[in-house]
């Protein structure tokens, strides 16, 4: 089999503005029509993701989105495993995301923690959790980031962790500010930490996006809302905790995550073999 | 085993990965599931686009493999890699052609089934994961007898289908939508 020739890439960058630039009303205005035409759908009998593919608000996603409906598919073994991680590949530090440099940086410190657990609640022990943030004036270390919101040369924004015997993690960073983007005129992301989780099963894991409390940009913002229910979108905020802020040091938030089944993931536990 | 109780707990929704994830994700030697030089090493490598036909550079995808022999790999090291410990896991970003490439080794599988690569893609502008699969092209049999495959149309079923290069690598494509859209998973 011979591979076409690939067209000539547009530039990375090139890509981060939607061509259209419409305003925020609009977007706004097609959000709530979204949220609204999937509750008919569901209240009609089908069977929608909870995020949702098609969710042309979101303007980058409108050339990227599967058209067709996924196929099920029993898993096989591979897919019921998933990669084995261990203290061998992430060390302690790594989940300090302010200590990686010479000095303090700038911000908010905070502590976020929270459990690992699969859909019947039983924590995921020895799982990888990354996560990757903007710094506190809402700027990305990434070069193609160029919105004019300082670095900070005391943060890079990237940690991992493993998850211990009861599902946790708990990372040490600085809350992110909100920042700008090109998806439509005057778009602003609520300010959120990227997670990436591997569950027991390759087929639980998952990459997601945490905000905070109270955000007033949420109702704005295509891709919090491309998750179509109110209440799955509110299982992406970290709730404060003031249990976890420590004295005159840093602010907590908790934030479980729970990975997706089948339900041939379900193993008897181990205790009753 | 017993039947499976109900869900007491429901999942935490996915998001994409942005733009932004490279300096999160990325680790020395991540697209080496196995040593360039390791006997029996090969390139998987495609070219991901979208519904125009065009590149994507901001993609990011996941293979996650048996042994050559079948065996379910459980060593640890995924993210530290020593050169010779077969972890069965590796991640490789596109290039800014929306080309990704891992060296790895062909997976097996248990006896008369088809082996496969479990692959996951990610990428800026898609709002969340897609599950695929890339078979071996070898084993006619056993891709007969595959369970998925069998339901499938024969367009449909190429996509699935990684094709051998005259290196001894495998070529497998990705096309999130339009003409000859890849075929993605549910569980």
């Amino acid at each position: 089999m011979t591979t076409p020739p690939s067209p000539t890439a547009a530039a990375p960058e090139s890509l981060l503005a939607a061509p259209d630039q419409a305003s925020q009303s609009a977007i706004t205005a097609e959000i709530v029509a979204a949220h609204a035409e999937a509750e008919r759908r569901v209240a009609a009998g089908e069977q929608l993701p909870t995020t949702m593919y098609d969710f042309p608000a979101y303007r980058s996603s409108i050339l990227r989105h599967p058209t067709k409906n996924p196929r099920l598919v029993d898993p096989e073994t591979i897919e019921l495993l998933s990669p084995a991680f261990g203290q061998r590949d992430v060390a302690a530090i790594e989940s300090d995301l302010t200590l990686q440099h010479t000095g303090e940086p700038l911000g908010e410190r905070m502590t976020v923690e929270g459990r690992l657990l699969d859909s019947w609640g039983r924590p995921l022990r020895n799982q990888l959790v990354e996560i990757w943030q903007a710094n506190a004036a809402g700027r990305y270390i990434h070069q193609r980031d160029q919105h004019p919101a300082p670095l900070d040369p005391n943060f890079t924004g990237a940690g991992r962790a493993i998850t211990d015997d009861d599902g946790r993690y708990r990372f040490t960073t600085i809350k992110p500010g909100p920042y700008p983007w090109r998806n439509h005129v005057n778009a602003w992301r609520p300010a959120h930490i990227h997670f990436s989780i591997f569950g027991s099963s390759f087929t639980q894991r998952i990459i997601t996006q945490m905000y905070f409390p109270s955000d007033p940009l949420f109702a704005l913002d295509p891709i919090y809302n491309s998750i179509r229910s109110q209440k799955d979108r509110e299982r992406l905020i970290g709730v404060y905790d003031h249990n976890l802020t420590s004295p005159e040091f840093s602010m907590g938030y908790r934030f479980d995550i729970v990975v997706d089944g089948p339900d041939a993931t379900w193993f008897e536990p181990e205790e009753e073999n | 085993m017993s039947a499976v109780p109900p869900r007491t707990h429901t999942p935490t929704p996915g998001q994409t990965v942005g733009p932004f994830f490279a300096f999160g994700l990325q680790y020395p030697d991540m697209n080496q599931v196995v040593h360039p030089h390791s006997p029996g090493s090969l390139v998987l490598g495609g070219t991901i686009t979208d519904g125009n036909g065009a590149a994507i550079p901001d993609a990011l995808v996941e293979i996650w493999q048996a042994d050559s022999d079948g065996s379910i790999p459980r060593a640890r090291g995924a993210c530290r890699r020593d050169g010779h410990t077969f972890t069965g896991f590796g991640r490789a970003f596109t290039t800014d052609e929306g080309r990704y490439e891992f060296w790895t080794r062909d997976p097996g599988a248990e006896p008369g089934k088809a082996p496969f690569f479990a692959v996951i893609v990610y990428a800026r502008g898609l709002p969340n994961k897609l599950h695929t699969r890339a078979y071996l092209p070898e084993d006619e049999a056993a891709l007969a007898a595959d369970p998925l495959l069998a339901g499938l149309a024969p367009d449909e079923r190429a996509t699935l289908i990684a094709s051998r290069t005259p290196e001894g690598g495998l070529h497998f494509d990705i096309r999130l939508q339009g003409e000859k859209e890849t075929v993605f998973l549910a569980y």
